[in-house]
């Protein structure tokens, strides 16, 4: 049976297994490989997207779960926080083998989406759930506060 | 790889595809950055317009004339042998990157060099990974191609210098002949070639094709160091937009056309194997096309990678475990701690450690504990492979490709001139990629063989293959003993280390091994800089079922943590400040040790005091020719556990290349040090099974555990030396020594914070 939803704004139907989790659809169906896979069990945030404005671990969600929803990935992300965190990104290149990198800005674009200023520990919170080996933290920390600064203006 | 410097004991051959690093299988890539705000660069552009380029290679001079590229139909746009350099006619300088690059910046160290002595401006360079050409892109510290040890910046310093040397001199060269005039009236600035007296100007795109007709330069002069304007300072690092949109393309990222997905099951004990396999459950679930058993285990192919998830399973298998190490950890911690008790081959002997100890006024004892560590990169294991009409094409994140391309040709019985393989960006190593055997470049041949079908077959590990699947960092034993006088005096040091030797039996043994002792095994520690007149360093060389390979900075990692938090206790025992006394020890004759502490000493000293409830540690430690002193600021969180607020950290790699690029690899160094000694083992339970299989129980630091770091680079004209792993040692006994400051528990048995099982 096919699942219809809404993928970086184009309206998408995918005749896969319900079960099959929504990261394999992304990449396999639909060939958008900016989603990773990490673990398979949503402990690294390597696969999240945005269904419906939240984050998702896309490796644990069945592509069931998005029927008639809006999925944003990493190629379809736009918006002023977006372009904020990506811009800070590059400022001070955060990433290092970058395999993660998609996830931590999902995680951080849906953050000042929810908390324009975050603190310290806001950020803590929200960015705990992505896994970057290679402990890029401290400009992922960095990266978000200048971003929030850019957004302020 | 070893501190020490190796070289293989392999024949050096070539597996020449008269291809370039152009990779097929990247043609899927589309510009998906419009959406982003942010413009991507044209790399695929610059390949496809490559006609009539300037390709430079600098390692045959006098043999070598640089090629003019024919055409630009893809790979057959075959560009000359030996090529580092390629200038483009749209103007993009493009550099084959020889060291693959997982997140240590080689890509953009490496074409920093060339950028330099051709006078480029930084807006024009690309950067390209060099596919397996052992010829063409050996490591020149190992003798074959490869990339570890953190060797990429001191074996490329000079050669890519070189190459963009070359280059420059090409084009100077063919802007004088077109302008008739003397090349030394020609000057370069920022990519654009210019004669002042005519007002004549031109860019590298412009002057390319006739350049290429011209002789490679055999010894072309390069600048010196006050001449730099590029090396020294921070450039963008040419990968970090791509990895920022999501643009860049991993192994895992690859679907040719009619790929097949596999995934497998290994044995759930080391050097078990399939006794006897059903898998008709498997073979049931759609899109599951066939299952076979593998000398690794069992693998499952699929027309999707869901499926081959499923598949894998739905397997049941029996397995043989006759041949298999069922130890758990513990038991091997007692064989281990029973052997360390007793002296073992010596690896270093100074005056007479017995004798010391006997006259000692205080004698201070410890047995430190070492688990299995998993170095779980993001990106799981992976490789697409091909084999058609008799020949391989492999997509791999490979990083020692000489051997992986041994391993293929055995699996494959092809020769290997009939292999091609493209080396992949990959998602982290931390030396999980780097493999002596090639093993899993050789489990990827062997899935694919099995299929016998001409399709491509992607293998891509799970999390739990990963964590399950062994070379982890050893286990290990060190029983230290260490005397003082009455006055404080450390005048006897026995260190004996039981650990199993991951070079025995491989490629590289006879490079490593001299009179029993295993260079690797003992790094760090043999090499201790202190002045202690009596010490000595024991060997124990343990056989163990689990295999081992290189983990982040090797086996510093066990060793650094032993010296620094053993000598720490030693001189707190003394009463001695752990800076200043360190610093007696290390006396006048050596001052790039002195010098990295100092400076961390300084930046700690210039925060302020110590806030209250927190204590400070530090650690220092040369690795891969490169000095890290380290001070970490900890506190206790609350549950008896450290948190770690602050790392001040001082390095001194010679020549600093990118010094932003050396800060970003001590941030990450440290973070996987501190995730390390804080939170990881990989344990086995009775039987030998792993016990561990995801992040769930194999914990990665978080960024809410991750301190805040300051890294200070010194100043140096010494040639420069490597910075991936140097970060990491000091780390895990700088939180230590703080925590044992803090609480007064020595910290002897690692993980600190012990884990659930």
């Amino acid at each position: 049976m096919a699942v219809k939803f809404e993928l970086n704004g184009k309206q998408v139907s995918a005749d896969v297994e319900p079960d099959t989790p929504l990261l394999w659809v992304i990449r396999d169906t639909f060939g958008l490989t900016g989603t990773k896979f990490g673990c398979g069990i949503a402990q690294c945030g390597a696969c999240t997207v945005h269904l419906n404005g939240l984050t998702r671990r896309s490796c644990v969600t069945p592509v069931s779960q998005a029927e008639g929803g809006m999925v944003t990935t990493i190629e379809g992300l736009d918006g002023k926080e977006a372009r904020a965190v990506q811009d800070a990104w590059v400022g001070i290149d955060v990433p290092q083998c970058g395999f993660c990198q998609s996830g931590q800005v999902m995680s951080a674009t849906a953050l000042l989406k929810e908390i324009p200023k975050p603190s310290d520990d806001n950020i803590n919170q929200a960015m705990a759930g992505n896994i970057c080996r290679c402990a890029t933290y401290v400009r992922i920390r960095k990266a978000i506060h200048n971003a929030a600064d850019t957004l302020e203006g | 790889m070893a501190d020490q410097i190796f070289r293989a004991d392999i024949p050096s051959t070539t597996a020449d595809s008269g291809l370039s690093g152009t990779n097929p299988a990247d043609t899927r890539r589309i510009d998906r950055a419009a959406s982003t705000g942010l413009s991507r660069r044209s790399f695929l552009q610059g390949t496809a317009a490559a006609a009539a380029s300037l390709v430079i290679g600098i390692h045959l001079p006098g043999k070598a004339r640089a090629g003019a590229a024919a055409s630009a139909a893809g790979e057959s746009a075959a560009f000359a042998p030996n090529a580092f350099v390629r200038v483009a006619p749209d103007n993009t300088v493009t550099v084959i990157i020889k060291h693959i690059e997982f997140g240590q910046g080689p890509a953009t160290g490496l074409s920093t060099l060339v950028a330099e002595e051709l006078d480029a401006d930084w807006g024009q360079m690309r950067a390209e990974l060099a596919p397996a050409d052992t010829e063409k892109y050996v490591n020149s510290l190992f003798g074959i191609q490869g990339t570890g040890g953190s060797t990429a910046m001191a074996n490329s310093y000079e050669q890519m210098r070189k190459a963009g040397a070359a280059a420059r001199a090409m084009l100077v060269q063919a802007a004088a002949n077109r302008w008739r005039v003397n090349a030394d009236e020609i000057t370069v600035s920022k990519g654009t070639v210019s004669h002042g007296a005519s007002g004549k100007s031109a860019s590298f795109g412009d002057l390319a094709s006739e350049a290429a007709r011209l002789e490679v330069p055999a010894d072309p002069a390069l600048k010196s160091p006050d001449q730099f304007n590029l090396i020294g300072t921070r450039v963008r690092k040419l990968d970090t937009l791509d990895k920022t949109n999501g643009t860049q393309v991993f192994t895992q990222d690859l679907y040719p056309e009619s790929m097949v997905t596999a995934t497998i099951l290994h044995p759930p004990q080391f050097g078990a194997t399939v006794a006897s396999l059903d898998d008709s459950k498997a073979r049931r679930i759609k899109d599951v096309i066939d299952v076979k058993t593998v000398p690794a285990g069992v693998a499952v192919y699929a027309n999707n990678t869901y499926a081959a998830l499923k598949g894998r399973k739905a397997l049941e298998v029996t397995w043989d475990a006759s041949k298999a190490e069922t130890r758990s950890t513990r038991q091997m911690e007692q064989d281990y701690s029973k052997a360390a008790q007793t002296p073992g081959l010596n690896a270093r002997n100074d005056g007479d450690v017995e004798q010391a100890l006997a006259k000692a006024d205080r004698i201070i004892e410890a047995e430190y504990f070492f688990p299995f560590l998993a170095h779980a990169p993001m990106e799981t294991l992976d490789a697409v492979m091909q084999f058609k009409d008799g020949k391989v094409t492999a997509w791999l994140g490979s990083q020692i490709q000489t051997l992986d391309v041994g391993a293929l040709s055995s699996v494959f019985g092809v020769d290997k001139s009939s292999i091609t393989l493209y080396t992949q960006y990959a998602g982290g190593s931390f030396g999980r990629r780097a493999q002596p055997g090639g093993e899993f470049a050789a489990e990827a041949a062997e899935v694919t063989k099995a299929l016998g079908s001409d399709r491509p077959v992607k293998l891509m590990w799970t999390r739990e293959n990963d964590i399950q699947g062994g070379r982890y960092r050893p286990l290990a034993i060190h029983k230290m003993r260490g005397g003082l006088d009455k006055d404080g005096n450390i005048i006897g040091w026995d260190q004996q280390i039981a650990v199993q030797s991951f070079m025995k039996g491989t490629a590289f043994e006879s490079g490593m091994f001299e009179d029993g002792i295993d260079a690797s095994a003992v790094e760090g520690s043999r090499a201790m800089p202190y002045g202690i007149a009596n010490l000595r360093i024991g060997q124990h060389l343990m056989e163990n079922g689990v295999s081992t390979l290189w983990w982040r900075s090797v086996e510093h990692t066990h060793n650094a943590y032993a010296n620094e938090t053993f000598l720490d206790e030693l001189l707190e025992k003394a009463g001695k400040d752990p800076v200043e006394g360190r610093l007696a020890l290390l006396g006048d004759k050596h001052p790039r040790h002195r010098g990295v502490l100092e400076k961390v000493a300084q930046m700690a000293d210039a925060a302020g005091p110590v806030p209250s409830g927190r204590q400070r540690g530090v650690a220092l430690h040369k690795s891969f020719g490169s000095f890290v002193a380290q001070i970490a600021e900890v506190s206790d969180n609350g549950n008896g556990e450290p948190r770690v607020h602050k790392v001040w950290c001082a390095v001194d790699c010679g020549v600093a290349v990118n010094p932003d690029v050396i800060a970003a690899q001590m941030e990450g160094g440290i973070g996987f040090g501190i995730g390390a000694v804080l939170y990881d083992a990989i344990t086995l339970s009775e039987g030998g099974y792993v016990e561990q299989s995801n992040f769930d129980r194999y914990r990665s630091l978080r960024i809410s555990e991750m301190p805040d770091v300051e890294v200070a680079v010194i100043q140096s004209t010494e040639a420069p030396t490597g910075v991936g792993e140097p970060g990491t040692p000091p780390s895990g006994p700088a939180v230590a020594n703080a925590w044992r400051r803090l609480t007064g528990k020595s910290v002897y048995r690692l993980p600190l914070v012990p884990i659930n099982v």
